[in-house]
């Protein structure tokens, strides 16, 4: 197990290994969302209170949660790109922070939509709604703080440090409909007594289930795509690059201002 | 131990130097604070509703002023350097900067937040909760502040990101901040939202000098 995660880190291993998973978590994410949307909006009955407008759940709770998990997985990589050095978490993070952006903006538009017919305002100061702006506010803190450095891994490990401190707004936005008396309503699919005996009916908790595991795989493809990416950009003198067959960086360094963050700027104890 | 110390002793020595400089937190906050009055009309009873807001925010961005030039002048002498060298965990001596600071530019402004208080309606009661909070508090925003200033001081192109970094981790101390004060002028026991205030100052206490050594090293090494 470690020895293949200790050579996973090796961005070549990582490179061969994400362009050989990519493609199958994109079909099967795609058409897990496909299917629980369409579920969802056609298969599913009307909620008996809110009518139709609750079908936004297919699209709103899957983005609410990722925004939370792709936050929890950037922290993680940035205590692993800290505490053992390794390049290829540096990049996962800084690839992962406008993905998150991304779903904690559709979470808040999805919710506002929602908001309107059902609480009557697009927009409540209310805790849940605060707190998941303030995440959005965090992600941009981090792709901000990205690009404020122009050495890449210098960027990346501040990045790692303030994914670090802001995980402490996670628990806050998860536990934030429980803690304070919130407009928003608690969690309908996280707790023991809702896993053994569901407090939705199976045709509308099916396609929700699809949808967020469509999503997560969605997002698996999507992070790794960017990753492939950020590797490709950072190794791009050294050999495995030029023999994967690429065409060739464009001239290096007119004004002879050296490039960092490819081989050759390895730090004291980096790995891989 | 004597090395903190010294660092302790010489941000006091450099800020009593420099008189008008560390007032300047204290005079920003009183304009802030009388700038609400003007907007929402004074005889409004709106006014001692949003008090205990006009207090904690005008705190968090007097604290946010003097953050910004926190290690600024040390990376341009090089004293920065000789603490990133120094045979002291960088932590501790961050620590006690952050621990200057605080008694520069945030210890006068609790001080003067129960004159602000009664000055905006507030009743004694809450003005007292109103100090705790803020004695609690502001230790927790000048070492949030210090862990953004330590992101950014190696940053070229910083700009506007050290509020941008800041706000958005300084919101629980202002809810809760804020949550205290609210309480109690509506008769509730403060105490819940003062023990979180507590335990954030606790968290911020130990783990954000060690994250601001961390990205310290990470800006300039």
């Amino acid at each position: 197990m470690w020895t293949w995660f200790h050579r996973l880190a090796s961005p070549p291993t990582f490179y061969r290994f994400a362009e050989r998973l990519a493609p199958w978590l994109l079909v099967a994410g795609l058409a897990l969302i496909g299917a629980g949307v369409w579920q969802g909006l056609f298969v599913a009955p009307a909620d008996y209170q809110q009518g139709d407008a609750f079908r936004i759940i297919y699209v709103h709770v899957p983005a609410a949660a990722l925004s939370l998990s792709v936050y929890t997985a950037m922290s993680v990589a940035g205590a692993v790109a800290l505490i053992w050095r390794m390049k290829l978490a540096e990049v996962a993070v800084v690839t992962a922070a406008p993905i998150g952006a991304s779903f904690t903006a559709l979470a808040l538009v999805t919710g506002m939509l929602w908001g309107k017919p059902t609480w009557g305002a697009y927009w409540v100061w209310d805790a849940r709604l605060t707190s998941e702006l303030v995440l959005l506010f965090l992600y941009l803190g981090v792709i901000g703080l990205h690009q404020a450095y122009s050495d890449p891994r210098t960027a990346a490990r501040a990045c790692a440090w303030l994914a670090l401190v802001g995980v402490v707004n996670v628990p806050i936005v998860h536990y934030s409909v429980q803690w304070w008396n919130s407009l928003h309503q608690g969690s309908t699919l996280l707790s023991a007594e809702a896993i053994t005996n569901p407090k939705m009916a199976p045709s509308m908790l099916k396609p929700l289930l699809m949808s967020m595991a469509g999503s997560y795989l969605f997002f698996g493809a999507v992070w790794l795509r960017r990753m492939q990416n950020g590797v490709l950009l950072r190794e791009r003198r050294s050999k495995w690059v030029r023999e994967i067959g690429l065409p060739a960086w464009p001239a290096d360094v007119p004004n002879g201002r050296p490039l960092s963050g490819g081989p050759g700027t390895a730090r004291r104890g980096d790995r891989a | 131990m004597s090395a903190v110390v010294a660092v302790f002793q010489r941000e006091l020595r450099i800020a009593l130097r420099r008189r008008a400089e560390w007032a300047q937190p204290l005079v920003f906050y009183g304009i802030v604070a009388l700038l609400f009055p003007l907007g929402i009309a004074p005889e409004s009873p709106a006014l001692k509703v949003f008090a205990p807001t006009i207090i904690w925010v005008g705190a968090l961005l007097a604290a946010l002023l003097g953050v910004e030039r926190l290690f600024r002048g040390d990376l341009d002498d090089g004293s920065l350097e000789q603490m990133l060298i120094a045979d002291v965990p960088l932590a501790l001596l961050i620590a006690a900067k952050l621990a200057a600071q605080w008694l520069l530019t945030a210890a006068p402004l609790v001080i003067a937040s129960p004159l602000l208080g009664l000055g905006l309606g507030l009743d004694a009661g809450p003005v007292m909760v109103l100090f705790w909070s803020l004695l609690l508090g502001t230790p927790t925003l000048i070492f949030t502040g210090g862990f953004a200033a330590a992101l950014t001081v190696g940053a070229p192109r910083a700009g506007m990101m050290l509020p941008i970094l800041v706000l958005p981790l300084m919101t629980p101390a202002v809810i809760f901040g804020g949550g205290a004060v609210r309480a109690a002028v509506s008769g509730l026991p403060p105490d819940a939202p003062l023990y979180f205030l507590g335990a954030l100052l606790a968290l911020s206490l130990t783990l954000l000098p060690m994250a601001a050594a961390g990205a310290l090293r990470n800006a300039l090494g």
